[in-house]
This record gives C-alpha cells, sequence and structure tokens, in this order.
C-alpha cells in the first residue's frame, strides 16, 4: 500500500511539472530521425535548432522545442503527433519531411485544432481543404510544371519517360504533375514505369524505358533509391538523363550512386550554400550555419529554419501561444522574408516560391538557377 | 519483343532469383529439421551484409578476408540466435517458437538501427565486378554472372554434403524423426547447430552479393528479400533445397517478366507474382518439390 502512494506521489509531482509551465511556449517538431528519410528529417531539426539557438524566446516568454522521431513511419507520424498535442501539450507542430507522412500526421493536428507548419512536404493534398495545416514550402504542381518547362524549354528534350514509386504519395504527385506539364508544352511521354519503396531490382523497369529511347527520365523519387536506380540504369547501358524533385537532395546520394550520378538535374528549394544574389537572411543563415555546424546545410535545412521563424513571426503578431490564435496570425502571413524567399501564405496556405535546379557535377552538387513554370 | 530485350530480361531475372534462391534455402533448411519458420533469418542475411561493409569500406580489409569475416559472424550470429532464442524452446509446442523467432528478428533489426545507425551506407563495388561489356546488344556485368554462378556452386555443394556425408544423414534423420535419431547416438543438437550454421553463412553469402549487386547496406535491408525468399521456399516446396532455389528463380522469373510483358502494369509486379503463387499452391499445395507432410503451421 505504501509502494502504491509512493507511485501516486510521484505521478503527482510529474505531472504537477508539466501543468505548471505556464512561462513556456511549447513548439512541437516531429521529422523524421530515422529511417529512410532520416537524413533530411535531421537537416531540418538542425536548422530548426539553429533558428532556436538564436531566437529562444517570444513575448517574454521561452520556447521550447519538443522533439519526436516519425520513423519515416505513416503510423509512427499520427502517434507522434497525438504524443505531442496530448502529453506534450504543444501549443503549435512544426513538420515533416515526407508528404505522406505529414499528410498522417496533419489528419491528428487538424481534429485537435493545433496549428501545423511542414517543412518539406510537397504535395497538395498535405494542406488542402485544412484549417490548421501549412507549410514553409513550395507545391508539386508548381515543381513538376518546373522541372517540365526546364527539360522542355531550356534542355530541349522532347521524350520523356517516367519511373514512380506507387507506394508514395510524392512521387505519384509529381510524376503526375510533371507529365502533364510536359504534354502541355508539346513534349511525348513514351513509357511510364512503376516500382514500389523497398524494390532493390528496377533491372526490369529499366531495360524497359530504354527500348523506348526517352531523351529524360523523370525520377521523382527519395535519394536512396534513386541513387541505386540511377546506378543500375548505368550498369544496363542507358545513356538518357536522370530529372527527379526535392527529395534528391542529399549529400550521400552521390556516396550511393558514385559516377552514375553524374549530370542529374533535380528541382529544389531555391536555396544552395553557393547560391548566388542570396538575400540577408539567407546570408545570415549560411554563415551562422558553417559556425554551428561543420558540413554543408542544404533546402531542408533551410526550410527547417524558415519553419521556426515563420512560427515566430505568426507568435509575436498573435501575441499570444494559444494555438487557435497562431493559426489565425499564420493565415496572415504577408511578406517575411525566409531564406527560401519571401513567404506569404495563398488561400490554401501555401507559399508561392521559386524552384531551385540544382546539378551534379564533379560529384558535387551545383546550383544552375531558378526557373519559373 | 525482340530477342536481345528478352534475353537482357532473362539475366536479370536470373541475378534476382538466384539471390532469393539462396536465401531461402536457409529457411527451408531449418524448417526441413525443426518444423521452424526462422524469421530471424532475414536478418542474419542484413547482418552478413554489413559485417562485409565495415571489413572492407569501413576498414580497408581486402574483400577476400571481409567475405570470410562476415561468414563467420553470420554463422555466430545464427548460432547464437538459435542457442538463446530457439534451443530452451525445442520441445515447447511449436507456435512458442515461432513468436520466439518474430521476437529475434526484431531484436536484431532494432539493435542494428541503434548500432549501425538507420541510415543507408553506401557500399563501393570493387571495379572489376561492375564493369559492364556487351554480348549481341546484351548488357552483362560481371556481378550478374557471378551471383548465380556462385548461388549454384553452393547448392551444388550443400546437396552433396546432404545426400553424401554423415552429418547430413543425420540431418535428414531429424527431420524425419527427432527422437529415434537421438536414440540412433546422433548428438541432435550439434547437428541442429549445424543446420543453423550453414543456413546462416549461406545468407551470409546472399547478403554480401546483395550488397555488391544494390551497392548499399541498411538495417531493414533484410526484410523483403527475407520475406520473399520464404515465400519462395514454401513456393518451392518448404524442406527441399533444389525446390528452393527453383522457387527463388522462379519468383525472380515472374517478377521481371510481369514488368517486361506488361510494362503499363509495372505497379502491380508484385501483386501478379503473389497472385500466380496462390494458384500454383492451390493445384499444388506441397509446392514444386515439396514432400506430403502432415502437420503444417
Amino acid at each position: 500500500m505504501r509502494k502504491l502512494a509512493l507511485a501516486f506521489l510521484v505521478c503527482f509531482l510529474f505531472a504537477g511539472g508539466a501543468f505548471s509551465a505556464d512561462d513556456v511556449i511549447k513548439i512541437g517538431f516531429y521529422n523524421c530521425l530515422t529511417g529512410q528519410n532520416a537524413f533530411g528529417g535531421q537537416l531540418e531539426l538542425e536548422g530548426v535548432q539553429l533558428a532556436h539557438k538564436q531566437f529562444p524566446e517570444i513575448l517574454g516568454k521561452k520556447i521550447e522545442v519538443v522533439v519526436i522521431d516519425n520513423k519515416s513511419d505513416k503510423v509512427e507520424a499520427a502517434n507522434a503527433v497525438t504524443r505531442l498535442i496530448e502529453s506534450d501539450k504543444v501549443n503549435v507542430i512544426i513538420g515533416t519531411y515526407a508528404s505522406g507522412l505529414a499528410i498522417a500526421g496533419g489528419e491528428v493536428a487538424e481534429v485537435a485544432r493545433v496549428p501545423m507548419l511542414g517543412t518539406s512536404c510537397t504535395n497538395p493534398l498535405v494542406t488542402q481543404g485544412k484549417k490548421y495545416i501549412f507549410r514553409t514550402c513550395f507545391i508539386d504542381p508548381l515543381q513538376g510544371a518546373g522541372a517540365a518547362a526546364y527539360a522542355y524549354r531550356d534542355l530541349g528534350y522532347k521524350k520523356a519517360a517516367i519511373l514512380t514509386d506507387v507506394v508514395s504519395d510524392y512521387a505519384v504527385g509529381l510524376a503526375k504533375f510533371f507529365k502533364d506539364n510536359f504534354a502541355k508544352l508539346g513534349g511525348e511521354i513514351v513509357s511510364e514505369m512503376r516500382y514500389q519503396s523497398g524494390d532493390t531490382d528496377f533491372t526490369a523497369q529499366l531495360t524497359e524505358i530504354m527500348s523506348k529511347k526517352p531523351d529524360v527520365v523523370f525520377l521523382p523519387a527519395y535519394f536512396a533509391e534513386g541513387a541505386i536506380i540511377l546506378k543500375q540504369a548505368r550498369e544496363l547501358g542507358a545513356e538518357f538523363r536522370f530529372m527527379g524533385g526535392d527529395a534528391m537532395d542529399n549529400p550521400e546520394m552521390v556516396t550511393l550512386g558514385g559516377d552514375a550520378i553524374e549530370g542529374f538535374i533535380y528541382t529544389g528549394f531555391a536555396y544552395a550554400p553557393d547560391m548566388p544574389n542570396m538575400n540577408d537572411v539567407a546570408k545570415k543563415f549560411t554563415e551562422d550555419w558553417y559556425k554551428e555546424y561543420k558540413k554543408d546545410p542544404n533546402g531542408n535545412a533551410a526550410l527547417g529554419y524558415d519553419s521556426y521563424i515563420l512560427v515566430l513571426d505568426a507568435i509575436r503578431r498573435a501575441g499570444s501561444a494559444e494555438p487557435e490564435k497562431i493559426r489565425d496570425a499564420l493565415e496572415a502571413t504577408k511578406d517575411v522574408l525566409t531564406v527560401t524567399g519571401t513567404t506569404t501564405f495563398d488561400a490554401d496556405h501555401n507559399p508561392q516560391k521559386d524552384i531551385g535546379i540544382l546539378e551534379i557535377k564533379g560529384g558535387k552538387k551545383v546550383f544552375v538557377g531558378t526557373v519559373v513554370p | 519483343m525482340a530477342l536481345n530485350m528478352f534475353l537482357q530480361h532473362l539475366i536479370n531475372a536470373v541475378g534476382l532469383g538466384s539471390l532469393y534462391g539462396l536465401i531461402a534455402i536457409g529457411y527451408t533448411m531449418v524448417y526441413g529439421i525443426l518444423r521452424l519458420i526462422n524469421f530471424a533469418h532475414g536478418d542474419i542475411f542484413m547482418l552478413g551484409a554489413y559485417f562485409v561493409f565495415f571489413a572492407t569500406i569501413r576498414y580497408k580489409l581486402p574483400w577476400a578476408l571481409g567475405v570470410i569475416i562476415a561468414v563467420a559472424g553470420a554463422i555466430l550470429s545464427g548460432l547464437l540466435v538459435d542457442l538463446i532464442a530457439y534451443k530452451p524452446l525445442r520441445n515447447a509446442p511449436r507456435i512458442s517458437a515461432l513468436i520466439s523467432a518474430i521476437g529475434v528478428s526484431f531484436f536484431i533489426e532494432n539493435a542494428s538501427m541503434v548500432a549501425f545507425t538507420a541510415k543507408p551506407q553506401a557500399v563501393i563495388q570493387p571495379k572489376q565486378l561492375v564493369e559492364a561489356f556487351s554480348v549481341g546488344g546484351v548488357r552483362f556485368v560481371p556481378l550478374n554472372i557471378i551471383v548465380p554462378v556462385i548461388s549454384f556452386i553452393l547448392v551444388g555443394m550443400l546437396l552433396w554434403m546432404i545426400y553424401r556425408t554423415k552429418q547430413g544423414l543425420a540431418m535428414r534423420s531429424i527431420s524425419h524423426d527427432i527422437e529415434t535419431t537421438r536414440l540412433m547416438g546422433v548428438s541432435v543438437n550439434r547437428i541442429i547447430a549445424l543446420t543453423f550454421a550453414i543456413g546462416s553463412g549461406l545468407a551470409a553469402v546472399a547478403g554480401i552479393m546483395w550488397a555488391l549487386r544494390y551497392p548499399k547496406v541498411e538495417p531493414l535491408m533484410g526484410f523483403t528479400p527475407g520475406f520473399k525468399a520464404f515465400i519462395a521456399a514454401v513456393f518451392g516446396g518448404i524442406g527441399s533445397i533444389p525446390g528452393a532455389m527453383l522457387g527463388g528463380l522462379a519468383l525472380g522469373f515472374i517478377e521481371i517478366m510481369s514488368v517486361a510483358f506488361f510494362p503499363t502494369l509495372s505497379g502491380y509486379k508484385d501483386a501478379f507474382a503473389f497472385v500466380l503463387l496462390v494458384i500454383i499452391l492451390l493445384v499444388k499445395p506441397t509446392g514444386l518439390m515439396g514432400e506430403k507432410l502432415e502437420d503444417k503451421i
């Protein structure tokens, strides 16, 4: 009996600790810290942490960032958001990399009426019809159109093939937007092949694509699979070019793919540490990043940083940390200068941003420029 | 379809299928003897790939040495799994051992995520293994030929061992009647350990070749191949070693050819493969080369 009483006492102490934190504003952060997308999620976390270090307070209150791993898994993502809202009682949520995960997490946040700001989830469905969900990155229709325009107009490719992961919401969406826009511009889609995440052998699909002789193959994959696909294509003797989306932006891609990655082009967030004409926020971010971490930042790092800045901006304008008020303020976000360009949310809670074009040259990522679809 | 395209698909299929087959043998051997589905087998395969990765890429040992270390490491892991998770349950109901197998599998996967990190690591292939050459419009990568050849040699050696040596005789005998075999003076536990050792060694070889063919290692890399190899083993007739190889080849063949012949339906690749397997098992429930068994899990 005494033990039971003691247990109760301990429970009360802990619970008391959780409730008395009135002078703290809690930002929940869920992302892929392990699993197949861990690299992007980790960089976004580091971006948020850098911003948190620079701006640790708002409205005279301390900010606490509660970090939860969603293990690159849809079910875990929903659980992570539930935990952030119910047990950590966060005021607002930032996350996540990967559209499928953001959709799963967003459903929970929407029902609980806690605002969520997506970092690099680019599928339109993430925010569509949602009152409480926003995002810092551009959306896939824009990205797909940008990729198609660059392939058709700038590179002069007329025949394209598409290789899509059918399990990934991101890949299916982006492939469709590329296809529609490429066809609209006058290009021809000669082959559409599919695979599933977890596959490691793509020789059948690649052999089939090769028989159709496209100029370019659009591959909206995540980097780990994308690199293996490029490698297998080169082994089979494929000579066409590959293009991809923001999910390929990862230095590991070059390590995994080696020479096969050379000449690979992808669309990405309009930030790279070597980009010309940086705005002031981006300049400062790049400097501070190198001081804090001994590695290169990328678009994900920038989006993590930007998301924190946008949340802070909303809390400042709301003058309160109440989730409902933060939501209203987020909706009114206008002309906030962020690392990845100026952010203004449209009616669907998406920002209009430039699309960066990146290319792998000599084993290094090079910022080629931006494209307007 | 042009002939050279078909041949290309065929080569791709044999390369993939022989790897499935090699993993499937481990499942089939353990099942044949203990009537236990060793779910940790796919994870031993993963460990084998990681061992060779650490030995050759991290610590820059020569490949031959790396392969020996990986096979030895995997054999040791397989024996440990048997010792800790299966041996104490030898006389328990079969379902307990099955649950224990699932538990071990989860344990190895999650422990590896912590130990090796979940990030996929690049495997740098030796140049001479991947330098492609063409014969009559068909592309060959040396690895594509080496993988099936090694697989077939290993299966041949294994069959010889099972049908021509005393240990092999003991294995076959255990699979018929474990109690009587014990009465005949055979050290049953030692033979079972030998089975695990061989199965794990083969899994490691498959893991090494997989890591070379699809050049990355990650903690969950054993899941899908392990799962497919298990299906290949059932398809070939679980308990039969040539059956496992045949099942693996058949699965690889169906997967590749369904994409080759129905390119617009390539997203349904696995669905095709498994529907076909269900149909074959409905017609022939014991698999292609399986014997009739009274009890099944």
